[in-house]
């Protein structure tokens, strides 16, 4: 059986087919991952873009809408997946997802483009509290975006950057559009632009840890969603948090996207 | 009376978010004969104003941009003025420093904080009759209520978000690539009603206005749901509070039609009118504080 | 007065009044000061020289977070800092 989660992102649409793996006298089912497909809607709308990117992802699985027995959506835009028989929230989806990578998670970091949140997992995968910051850009990827503009760098080299400073030069300003500005005077008084970056990558950090302690940091941490790509941040999170370790999955922005799909074919039993 | 056009303040093709800065001396005064010559400065973290108050009347002012220094905006606000009319610092017997100004002006006397200096500004602006007084700064909302001797009686600040501040408003004027002080009107040059963008968060809205402007929206239209949302954030600031008759506003949106009218409709009330430019209350209600301190020494 | 101390940003509004009116003199020997956790409160000589308590400032724009702890949805039925404040003074907006 193959299911499909679909994640609309608030900048991107992730697709991640699943197929249900029997083994032989086991007990317990197993699945794979068979394709994951991810795409920037760009200009259209987002029903058009869910319906472009489902399609490109089976393509690319080699596979036809009928092999999929059913299609489960969540992110920011899920209730404009007409085609999707169910969406689960990005906590669910989120939780399950991260916990199937890293069974033993209990604790679960979630930052995307423009919307941060931490979970508290349980040992099925399920959240059982979470704490968000919707509707503030501050404290999630476009933040990180913004000021890595300013200083005319990609956001790779920008994290790049923040590693190689030991500063730690405190952030006045919450809010992303107060941030630039004190991002350029930051500039104008010839900070190096490696404190910088870390200063903004500290920043983040700090917004998405406290968002975490309203849940509470147990045991083993996972960051998923697209900033975990991001070294630099990734650094400032372990030190904001007072983790020596966070558990990264290899396609991090996948990962809810994952979850949908394992619980698409949950429900199926 | 007229306000000088500072030369390097004209529009540039790159700076739409440039306002005017202005410098302001009443001529028909002469201060070498007045008794207490008192100063505020306003440090904010997008303009500085420096105000003269001779013999408690507003003698003279200068708004100008804080700039990336901010220490020394203190000084050149407060140099402006005082070229303008051949005064210096020894001449002037107390100085209050509000906004950043409470910690970034060594020669000040007193530190005020920017509520109690706005509402006494008002107070000066609009009359012993203001009661509700809104001040949309650079980086900060203010709703403030106060009674007929500009004392606060009740107040709320939001610094934290830029919804609903002037930074908010550059950040369109950039993107329209508009001069500041035209969006107003043109947000009225328009043939139906607009809906608001986000008024949640300015970076939503951007994104909103954008998506907007890719539908076929005009430029004045965005604009129109841009101001909407704007007064619908302050509104929702104000009525924390409540809105009380003797509705006065400050800050540079002031200037902002496009945003006050939409304010004055959503609320029902009409704003109070001023000769006095808006953006000048905090660092007036500073040298009015150091007027009566000044006074009660003397006595 | 009242004087409001918080935010509003995309997530919600938080804020924390006190009524500086009952807060003069305080007959509760500034209870809230050791009351709060994160010992957020602050006592300060006023704009118009009144002695009364306030919310420090780096804690007015992380209120949300700052008094989570405190919340019901902690464990918590009422605030420790408003039950200290027996003059009642202090009110939360959430």
């Amino acid at each position: 059986m193959i299911t499909a989660g679909i994640d609309m992102g608030s900048r991107s649409i992730k697709v991640v087919l699943v197929e249900e793996l029997k083994v032989d006298g086991a007990p317990q089912l197993k699945y794979g991952v068979k394709k994951t497909h991810i795409m920037m809607p760009g200009d259209l709308d987002q029903d058009v873009a869910a319906d472009k990117a489902y399609n490109e992802a089976l393509e690319a699985a080699g596979l036809k809408r009928d092999d999929v027995k059913v299609v489960f959506a969540t992110g920011a835009g899920r209730k404009q997946v007409a085609f999707a028989t169910e969406g689960i929230t990005e906590m669910t989806a989120g939780a399950k997802g991260a916990s199937f990578m890293f069974p033993m998670a209990r604790t679960v970091v979630d930052v995307g483009a423009e919307e941060g949140r931490g979970m508290k997992t349980d040992a099925d995968g399920k959240a059982v509290d979470f704490a968000g910051n919707e509707k503030c850009a501050a404290g999630a990827g476009s933040f990180a975006e913004a000021m890595s503009r300013a200083l005319q760098m990609t956001l790779k080299e920008f994290g790049d950057a923040s590693l190689k400073s030991d500063k730690s030069i405190p952030m006045n300003a919450q809010c992303t559009v107060f941030a630039e500005s004190e991002v350029v005077s930051l500039i104008h008084s010839s900070t190096p632009k490696n404190d910088i970056a870390k200063a903004v990558l500290d920043a983040v950090a700090s917004r998405v840890c406290a968002m975490v302690r309203r849940v509470g940091i147990d045991g083993e941490v996972v960051l998923i969603g697209g900033m975990a790509h991001n070294a630099g941040f990734v650094q400032s999170l372990k030190t904001a948090m007072g983790v020596d370790a966070v558990s990264l999955p290899d396609m991090p922005e996948y990962i809810s996207a994952l979850g949908c799909a394992l619980i698409a074919a949950e429900r199926q039993h | 009376m007229n306000a000088e056009v500072k030369a390097d303040t004209l529009p540039e093709k790159k700076e739409f978010w440039r306002w005017q800065e202005n410098v302001w001396v009443d001529e028909t005064k002469d201060w070498k004969s007045a008794k207490i010559i008192t100063c505020g400065i306003d440090v904010g973290s997008v303009s500085s104003q420096a105000v003269l108050v001779v013999d408690g009347e507003l003698y003279g002012y200068n708004s100008m941009r804080t700039g990336n220094n901010s220490p020394d905006s203190a000084k050149n606000a407060l140099q402006g003025v005082m070229d303008k009319c051949g005064m210096k610092l020894e001449d002037i017997h107390f100085v209050v420093g509000t906004g950043y100004g409470r910690v970034n002006v060594p020669f000040a006397h007193k530190a005020i904080t920017e509520i109690a200096c706005h509402a006494r500004g008002a107070n000066y602006m609009g009359g012993n009759k203001v009661r509700t007084i809104l001040d949309m700064g650079g980086q900060d909302c203010k709703a403030i209520h106060c009674d007929e001797k500009g004392k606060v009686t009740n107040f709320l600040m939001n610094d934290k978000c830029a919804a609903g501040t002037g930074r908010g408003m550059e950040v369109i004027s950039d993107l329209m690539q508009i001069p500041i002080a035209e969006l107003g009107p043109r947000s009225f040059d328009i043939d139906a009603d607009v809906e608001a963008v986000s008024s949640v968060c300015v970076v939503f809205a951007k994104s909103e206005a954008l998506g907007l402007l890719k539908a076929g929206y005009t430029k004045n239209k965005v604009i129109a749901a841009y101001c909407q949302a704007m007064a619908e954030r302050v509104v929702s600031l104000l009525e924390r509070i409540g809105v009380e008759e003797g509705f006065f506003i400050t800050g540079g949106i002031a200037k902002n039609p496009g945003v006050v009218k939409r304010i004055e409709k959503l609320l029902g009330i009409q704003a109070m009118d001023t000769k006095i430019d808006s953006q000048i209350a905090g660092a007036l209600g500073a040298a009015l504080f150091g007027y009566t301190l000044q006074s009660k020494k003397a006595a | 007065m009242i004087a409001n101390y918080g935010y509003k940003d995309g997530s919600g509004e938080y804020y924390i009044s006190i009524d500086t009116d009952k807060c003069i003199g305080c007959t509760a020997d500034r209870a809230c000061l050791t009351a709060c956790p994160k010992q957020m409160f602050e006592t300060i000589t006023d704009d118009y020289d009144d002695e009364v308590t306030w919310v420090k400032k780096p804690n007015c724009r992380t209120l949300a977070y700052d008094c989570a702890d405190c919340k019901p949805s902690a464990g918590y039925t009422s605030l420790p800092c408003m039950t200290a404040c027996t003059p009642g003074a202090i009110k939360h907006s959430w």
